[in-house]
Order: C-alpha cells, then structure tokens, then sequence
C-alpha cells in the first residue's frame, strides 16, 4: 500500500465527513422553529427565539453560520439534550461503546457463519442445498430486523424460555459482558441480515475463483481439492467481501437502531429513538454525525484491510 | 451527412439492443427462481388490486364488537384490535406498500441514473465532489435520517415517496457511474463529440440507451428494498395515517398483540413483505444473471 494511496484516501474521508456535516447543519435548519427551537425547547417565546439568534451569530448568513457550526463541532461540543440535561457528547460517550459492542458481536458471528456458508455452498452449487441455503439467505434478507426479532422473542423467549426477551441493562460494558445469555437474541437478530448478504457474496467470489486457470492448474499438480479451497480460493475470495464491508457499516446500525429498541437496549440506538420520540434535536442530530462518521471510518479501515490482504488490488493502484 | 451518421450510429445501437435483449430475455426464462419470482409479484398485484372487489370488507368504521376474533367463519383471517377484517386489511395496505415501495424505488433509481451519469461522464473534480456527495449519503444510515424526519412531521404519501427516493437513489448513482466511465470512451460517443454533438445528446442518446441493463436491474433491486423501507416507515412512526394503512403498519400495530397469541395479526402482513421482496429481488437477480450486469450480488 503506497503512502500516497493512503493520503488519498484519507483526504477523501475528511471530504466526506465534510458533507455529512453540512447535511447536519441543513437538517439543523430544516428543524421547525430552526436550531433555536431545537435548543430552547418548544416553550420559547418569540421574543426569547430573536435574543438567542442575535447571541448565537444566528442571524449571520448562512456559510457564517456554518463555520461557527464547524468550529464548536471541532472543539468536540455537539450541544446539550434539553430532555436528559447532559452534554450529548456525554451522552454518546456512555452509549457509543454498547451498540459497538453489538454491531461488532453481529458482523463477528455472521461472517463466521456467511463466509463457510457461502464456501459450501459455491462447492455444492446448483443442487439442492444450494438452492435452499440460497431461498434461506433471499427470506433472511427480506426480512424486516424488528419482525424477526418479535418471532425470535416468542420463539425463543415465550414458547421455549431458553434466553431472557430484553438484553442486558448493565451501565458499563463489563456489567454488560457479563450476561452474555441475554445479548443472544439480539445478536442474531443483528447477524441474520448479514449472514444473507455476505453468503451470497462469498457464493459468488468463490465461483469465480474456482474458475480460475490457478484452481485448474494446482487440481492438475495433484493437490487435494480441500487444500485448494483452504488455501487459495479461499483468501482469492475473501477480497471482494471484505470490500462490501465497509458498505454494510451504515446497514449495521440502522440494524443496531431497530434491534436496541426492540430488546431495550441502552445503547446508542435507543438514545436515539427516545430522542425522536421527545424531539430532543441536539441528541438526533450528534447521533446522526458520530454514526456518520464512525461509518466512514469503517469504510475506510475496510478499503485499508482489502489491499493488505489482496497482492492484486496494491498492484492495481501503483499502476 | 452528420445525421446521417447519427441516424446510422443509432440504427446500430438499436440493433445490437434488440437482439441482447432477446438473449437476455431467453436467459431469464429458464430461470426458475425469476420466473417464480415474477409469478408472486402479478399475484400480490392481483390479490392487492383486484382482491378487493371480490373480497368486500369496511376498512374505514372501527367494530368494536368484533375485535381480535381468529381466523375462521366470516373473517377468513380473523380481525384486528380495532374489529377490521385482517385479510382484506392485508389487500387494503397492500396497496399503499405496493404502490409506495414501487413509486419510491423508481425514483431513486430516476435521480440515481440522471446523478451517476452526469458524474461519470464529466469526470474530474464535478465527478470527485458529486461522488463524495454520494458516499456522505450512504455514511448517514437512512433509518437515522428517517426517525430524524419522523420527529420533525409526519408527511403524506405522495411526500412519503420523495422522502424514501430522496433517501434511496445513491447505490444506484454508484452503478450508473461506474457504467459510464466505460462507455463514455466508446468510439460511438467519441465520433457523436468530433461531429459537434452535445453533452446532452451524448448521454440521454448514447450513453444511458446503452446502460439501459444495469439501470432496470439496479431499478428491480431498488423496488425491493423501498418496499422493505416502507415497512420500516411505519414502525418509525413515519408511516400512513389511520385509518389507511400498509403492511408495515399493520405488522408494527400487531406486534403488541403478537405477545398475547394473536399470530394471525403479524404472521399474514410480516409473510407478505418478505415473500413480495424476495419476488423483486429474485427477479433482479434473475434478470442481472440475464443480461451480465455486475453489481450487487
């Protein structure tokens, strides 16, 4: 990986996260009653709206506005939740690490499940395990997360008591570590949607590789057909799902949103969809950058991990 | 003697289009799992529009007489917790998701084509700016910005479908894009610039005639997964009001009801939006298969 393609990219980040921030500050402004209302709370009187305006350089034009904006961002303010009364980056600090934890357990276990499940599938293509795993991943897919959690509680939780209904409450993350049973159900429900996608990506990868002249020529030196999949394909296949990585992050926690509301838990999701029920903006608003930008973090460290592991894609930029 | 060439140059375009399509046609039909997808999509039409008019139900006054009764005798698939018949309340949403996820996923396949193409084909630093528009858009996760609108207002159905296209067009745009950074050096396109031909011309008779495959296939996939949207919407609090309705609304509304045993309120909505998105997407599949189109798998 060259220096020069790395500088690239990250400058191609900053951009990125750039633009997030101006769709933020539109939607800041897109708020009835503009960020006033947001901040003061839907009580404030007309009067009390014009001196917070003038006091807060809101009646400055709009790109004025925008780098005042960008510079309490920078010194890592996103205002205060005026339903919690708490710094929101306070409040995201708490709740940020849990629905880590969650969409990491879920992408974790449904790549460990997708990719061999994929694998298998492209060995034992066009017969009927192929077929069923296959009408399995398009129903997982289609799916809505918060139905098939409701069938997993009264599955799983109702009829069968093997896992409790609601995930853990614990305020730290070790309180939270330590209930493992309870994040079951919600990890699948987080992991199914991935598992569908990424077994049908790794189907896809490894029927290309195993058409490849390399598979043709280490099966005509004998090799023994597991060692080639083991060996070759398999890494040959990995490239292109690692690539889709990093355009499932943003996927990931919209499922984290459904799936903490759904089970109750108190991470960065539920802060969220209790912020959208109280209208409490300076919360919505900081969710939406920092998942924004924790998204293209991911998609950068995707892209990253896709050259180290590939030879071919770092020949392809040096050219 | 220029439109003669360009008259030539389409009549070629045309030709070669034509006789792909009939290939890809062919393809599609010997693809089970297409064709049964097709099948389900024309009978959720049917069942949804045309259901109704045998199947009468009062899917506006509330019964409360007749609330949460099981399937069986007149209620074939029983009532809902405000007395509606649950199988032609299943019609009755039907149609707006239906008509909603159909609506909303062409156009964001619309202002994904027309954003992709402009982009790939001016390349430089309108297409650098336009693409990281693009990847800011995909970085927000679009439930986030849903729930953000939900607290804002509640919007009606004609604004629900700008709302989900405006939320959904940008996988496309990276499609369409990537189509165009191949067939904007085509000779076709090379001889139409050196005979004075416009921008215009060059991408709404050129360039996007002949990407025509990637865009009905990205437009198949876009359908499926705005209908999957739209039953999102209304466990958003985004969705239609009472007492219209759509699957999303009728699964949310059951989920309470789900704990007291009421299966028949979540299981027929919930079985409906997954068999209708699994139809779109085999098809898409079926017709990406067909045509040679990469993109998603």
């Amino acid at each position: 990986m060259t220096a020069r393609y790395l500088a690239g990219r990250l400058l191609q980040a900053v951009a990125v996260i750039l633009v997030v921030t101006v769709i933020v500050f539109g939607l800041l402004h897109a708020l009835p009653g503009g960020p006033a209302r947001g901040i003061l709370g839907p009580h404030a009187g007309a009067a009390q709206i014009a001196a917070f305006n003038r006091a807060q350089g809101l009646d400055k034009p709009l790109p004025v506005q925008y780098l005042y904006y960008l510079n309490t961002l920078l010194h890592g303010n996103l205002g205060s939740s005026y339903t919690l009364n708490e710094p929101v980056s306070q409040l995201i600090a708490q709740r940020l690490p849990k629905t880590l934890v969650l969409t990491v357990l879920s992408a974790i276990i449904g790549l460990v499940v997708a990719i061999p499940l994929g694998m298998w599938q492209a060995v034992r293509r066009n017969k009927p395990t192929d077929y069923l795993i296959t009408a399995l991943s398009f129903i997982a897919y289609a799916t809505p997360v918060y139905f098939f959690g409701i069938v997993l509680i009264l599955v799983f939780s109702q009829i069968l008591p093997w896992f409790p209904p609601e995930a853990p409450q614990g305020d730290t993350l070790a309180e939270v570590l330590s209930d493992p049973a309870a994040l079951v159900l919600p990890v699948v429900a987080g992991a199914a949607s991935m598992v569908a996608v990424f077994s049908r990506y790794m189907r896809g990868a490894t029927l290309e590789n195993l058409a490849e002249d390399y598979v043709r020529t280490a099966r005509a030196g004998g090799a023994a057909p597991r060692a080639i999949l083991g060996r070759h394909v398999f890494r040959n296949s990995l490239t292109p799902v690692v690539a889709m990585l990093g355009y499932y992050v943003p996927v990931l926690f919209g499922g984290a949103l459904v799936v903490e509301q759904l089970f109750n838990y108190p991470g960065m999701g539920l802060l969220f969809w209790s912020a959208a029920q109280s209208s409490d903006y300076p919360v919505l608003l900081g969710c939406v950058l920092v998942i924004s930008v924790a998204t293209v973090i991911g998609t950068l460290l995707a892209d990253i991990l896709q050259r180290l592991i590939d030879p071919r894609v770092k020949a392809g930029d040096e050219a | 003697m220029s439109v003669l060439i360009q008259s030539e140059l389409a009549e070629n375009a045309v030709g070669t289009a034509a006789s792909g399509a009939r290939i890809g046609l062919r393809r599609f039909a010997r693809n089970r799992f297409a064709l049964t997808g097709t099948a389900a999509i024309i009978l959720f039409v049917v069942f949804c529009f045309l259901g109704p008019v045998f199947y009468h139900t009062d899917q506006i006054h509330t019964n409360l007489t007749q609330i949460n009764l099981p399937p069986g005798g007149a209620h074939w698939l029983g009532t809902d917790a405000v007395g509606h018949d649950e199988l032609g309340r299943l019609m009755y949403g039907g149609k707006v998701s239906l008509t909603v996820g159909l609506s909303a996923g062409l156009l964001a396949t619309v202002i994904g084509t027309l954003w992709g193409s402009v982009a790939g084909y001016a390349g430089g630093w309108a297409d650098a700016v336009m693409m990281r528009v693009v990847d800011a858009g995909i970085a927000i996760p679009a439930l986030f910005i849903l729930l953000v609108i939900s607290a804002i207002t509640t919007p009606s159905v004609p604004g629900l479908v700008v709302i989900l296209g405006l939320v959904s067009w940008l996988v496309p745009s990276r499609l369409v894009r990537a189509e165009t950074l191949t067939l904007k050096n085509r000779d076709y396109v090379l001889t139409l610039r050196a005979i004075g031909g416009t921008h215009r011309r060059a991408i709404f008779r050129h360039i996007l005639p002949n990407a025509v495959s990637t865009v009905v296939v990205a437009a198949t996939f876009q359908v499926a997964d705005a209908i999957l949207l739209v039953a999102y919407v209304s466990y958003l609090g985004l969705g239609v009001q009472s007492p219209q309705t759509d699957w999303g609304g009728m699964l949310s509304a059951g989920l309470t009801a789900a704990y007291s045993g009421y299966w028949w309120l979540i299981l027929p909505p919930g079985l409906a939006v997954i068999l209708v998105v699994c139809a779109f997407n085999a098809v898409g599949d079926g017709l990406r298969d067909a045509f040679s189109v990469r993109g998603r798998a």
